[in-house]
């Protein structure tokens, strides 16, 4: 870090300095790019289309639940539509959102690299996205898909006539995005850390991101496969999963989730990342237990492997085979754990910065304890039995999904929006959104854990009258979470033209990505940086800033 | 203090600017390759895993479909494909001496065994179509076992066509690398993209090597 060009890029505006949003203009100078801070912004972008896609659907389908009879949407239509939004907020935001967008852009100037390893293959991965976008799209446009997201056999090979193939095809493509961002950010880590930045001077949200990468690497080829077969199956006429045929359905479910819920773990383990990230940043203190949380990544990663059949407890699995991945699945709550615990002691006696990351992480922490909690009901034979294909599950799951990975998408996309765009956010409008997210985001979900234990299945357009109320709490909640959502599109566009100049380090924060200009250079770096101080070591950090001031 | 390039260390024309040296080079795409590899083994595995099952479940279907390949041809194959990862060993030994007609010829016969490799299998495709044996509407074979018969066809198909799409994709890489070594681009200093490409042949190879005795081997002495 020399002290010159970090005096000199204090505070000037990103318009003036040199930095990669102004290296090079153009249509072409976007979509051509190999630079991975422009690749994570048109990553930023698409997947917020999606996002807004995908929430189109969802607030259709409260809307039809507002009411007990089927009225505005027909049971076909309703069926694509929590088809269409599980697919698309899948495969299409919540999976890429955090490493494709946040990962992208800070990971390799976390470590004091110019790049990714291969910024060829980071393009290509974005391409693959969009391909996989794009038909999955075109799907929607010519009449949508009506299995669920999950494809099961052998509906989806047999009987359905919607476009399975397409769709199918499309996740098939997007997951070599996932799987090639996932080693573009292994070989990174691996090779390209600053000289100094040992493995335990890596910030948390590296280490989280490479144990995501891990599970994109080895889980995602078998989805690959699995939806090779069944489109094999549908297109060829042949019965890989299909009983009358000779096949096994329960096959393609262990295979389908051998991927799927390591899946979980793609999307919730860098919403930990940022979530390490924004409690050291906010808290000004080392993050209680360095290793532990670091090592509870990986031991996620490995133990999410062993979980899968969870999903099949009411598939006709065998019993012991169910007591194995019952016993498991309440195993990988202890590394899960460990993180919650390890945030709240470090949060113990500090004196908290109540910024919106901040805001939102608290939200997150406390939403995603619900999440794995209600998990461990899930994971419990006896229990799951009694609400499986219940709201009881969509509840769960979506406080894990939308109260965890969505909480700490937002997070971050705050925390690091002025190192990506050189301008601060609105504060004040900030937290009004984050306060309007966990109000709607709890309004429109813990309902549903009442409505599933009382016995409402999931995805019917009509229900039972006695479950009105309920349910138009939810979907005024749904609502409430929409205005949440909405508001950050408005003001973080506001800010990019009005907002206050951000700085280098607007929080005060440790991490190389603190120590270059904002928005960064071309490469990163003026120069290479050298690192000497140990992960979120306030103390140093601050004496090495202090020293630059005073050049 | 800036991005100027360093004067007393003129860059290796293939050294890609964010790497620092050739040697991270090296070592980044190399690891790349075994990670691309990890991901393939995962790919197949799949497959392999519904194929065990499916073989367990229906063992005589299994054994009645074994009969039906060309054992000759995929012997045959087998030793040429063995053949073609030796010459490909040569061509990564070849290319880190710098030595570069050696490169380009032993990368040539690489391209020719892995096309003779194809050109036999496209063959027996050929075979086991005029048999009836190709799934959906054209399986037409007779037997009591014919619907698991077929079941065992979609997995001879399905991994045997997966390999060869490795394979032409191989050709193609081949296609390109050749065209590179005869430009002269690989020396002592810079010979990552062989060694690459010599890890893809060989994964390619060792798929092979599991393939042959589970579809064609196994069972066969029923």
């Amino acid at each position: 870090m020399t002290t010159a060009t970090l005096h000199d890029v204090r505070f000037i505006e990103p318009e003036k300095s040199r930095n990669y949003l102004n290296t090079d203009y153009g249509f072409f100078s976007w979509v051509l790019t190999k630079d991975h801070k422009r690749i994570a912004i048109l990553y930023a972008v698409s997947v917020t289309i999606l996002f807004v896609l995908g929430g189109f659907f969802a607030m259709m389908m409260r809307l039809e639940l507002l009411t007990p009879e089927g009225d505005l949407l027909t049971s076909d239509t309703y069926n694509k539509f929590f088809t269409l939004h599980g697919i698309v907020m899948i495969f299409f935001f919540l999976i890429p959102a955090i490493p494709a967008v946040l990962g992208n852009f800070i990971l390799p100037i976390m470590l004091g690299a110019k790049d990714l390893a291969f910024p060829k293959i980071n393009l290509l991965s974005w391409y693959l996205y969009m391909i996989g976008a794009v038909m999955g799209l075109f799907v929607i446009i010519t009449g949508g898909v009506d299995t669920g997201w999950t494809f099961y056999t052998p509906f989806s090979t047999q009987y359905s006539n919607t476009h399975v193939f397409g769709t199918t095809l499309a996740a098939f493509i997007t997951g070599f995005s996932s799987i090639l961002t996932g080693l573009n950010f292994m070989v990174t880590v691996h090779r390209m850390r600053a000289p100094g930045l040992t493995w335990y001077r890596l910030p948390l949200f590296v280490w989280s991101t490479y144990a995501t990468s891990i599970v994109q690497l080895l889980a995602t080829p078998v989805l690959a496969i699995t939806l090779f077969l069944l489109m094999f199956e549908r297109v060829v006429g042949v019965g890989i999963f299909d009983p009358k045929l000779g096949g096994d359905p329960v096959l393609y479910q262990h295979l389908f989730w051998f991927y799927s819920h390591p899946a979980v773990y793609i999307m919730i383990l860098p919403a930990m990342g940022v979530a390490s990230e924004v409690v050291a940043a906010f808290t000004r203190k080392k993050i209680f237990g360095y290793k532990f949380v670091a090592f509870s990544s990986l031991a996620i990663a490995f133990l999410g492997f062993l979980v899968w059949a969870h999903h099949l407890f009411v598939a006709g699995i065998s019993v012991y085979s169910a007591m194995i991945f019952a016993f498991l699945s309440f195993f990988v709550a202890v590394p899960s754990a460990i993180k919650v615990f390890n945030w709240t002691a470090t949060l113990y006696r500090a004196s908290v910065s109540w910024n919106t990351p901040m805001l939102y992480i608290l939200g997150f922490i406390g939403l995603f304890t619900i999440g794995g909690v209600t998990g461990l009901f899930l994971a419990a034979l006896g229990l799951d039995i009694h609400v499986t294909d219940t709201y009881f599950i969509v509840a769960h799951f979506h406080y894990v999904m939308v109260g965890g990975v969505v909480m700490a998408y937002l997070a971050g996309v705050h925390y690091w929006w002025p190192k990506m765009t050189g301008r601060m956010y609105p504060e004040w409008w900030a937290r009004l959104a984050a306060l309007l997210v966990f109000v709607g985001f709890n309004l429109t979900f813990f309902p549903q854990f009442l409505l599933g234990y009382l016995g409402m299945p999931r995805r019917y357009h009509a229900y039972a009258p006695e479950f009105q109320v309920l349910n138009v709490l939810s979907t005024a909640g749904a609502s409430v979470l929409a205005v949440g959502y909405a508001l950050p599109l408005v003001y973080l566009f506001w800010s990019l033209r009005f907002g206050r100049l951000a700085g280098p380090n607007p929080w005060g924060a440790v991490g190389l990505e603190w120590t270059t200009s904002s928005p960064p250079p071309k490469d990163n770096f003026h120069e290479t940086p050298v690192v000497t101080w140990e992960a979120y070591d306030y103390p140093a950090m601050m004496k090495a800033v202090g020293e630059t001031q005073h050049v | 203090m800036s991005s100027v390039p360093n004067e007393e260390h003129p860059h290796h024309p293939f050294l890609q600017h964010h790497f620092e040296d050739l040697g991270q080079q090296h070592e980044a795409s190399t690891l790349g390759m075994w990670m691309f590899l990890s991901t393939e083994i995962l790919f197949f595995g799949g497959m392999f895993l519904a194929y065990a099952i499916y073989r367990v479940m229906y063992e005589p279907a299994w054994i009645e479909g074994a009969h039906h390949q060309n054992l000759m041809m995929g012997t045959i194959n087998t030793i040429v494909l063995i053949g073609s990862s030796l010459t490909m060993a040569l061509a990564v030994w070849a290319s880190q001496l710098g030595r570069r007609l050696l490169t380009v010829a032993l990368l040539v016969a690489t391209l020719v065994l892995g096309s003779v490799f194809l050109g036999i299998k496209a063959f027996e495709y050929h075979a086991h179509y005029e048999e009836g044996l190709f799934p959906g509407v054209h399986f037409t074979y007779q037997s009591p076992l014919a619907a698991k018969v077929q079941l065992f066809m979609v997995f001879y198909f399905g991994l045997t066509g997966l390999h060869a799409l490795h394979m032409i994709i191989g050709a193609g890489l081949l296609l390109y690398f050749i065209w590179r070594a005869w430009r002269g681009d690989f020396g002592p200093e810079y010979y990552s993209p062989v060694e690459i490409m010599g890890l893809y042949w060989h994964f390619v190879d060792i798929v092979w090597i599991f393939l042959f005795p589970l579809l064609y081997l196994i069972g066969r002495h029923h």
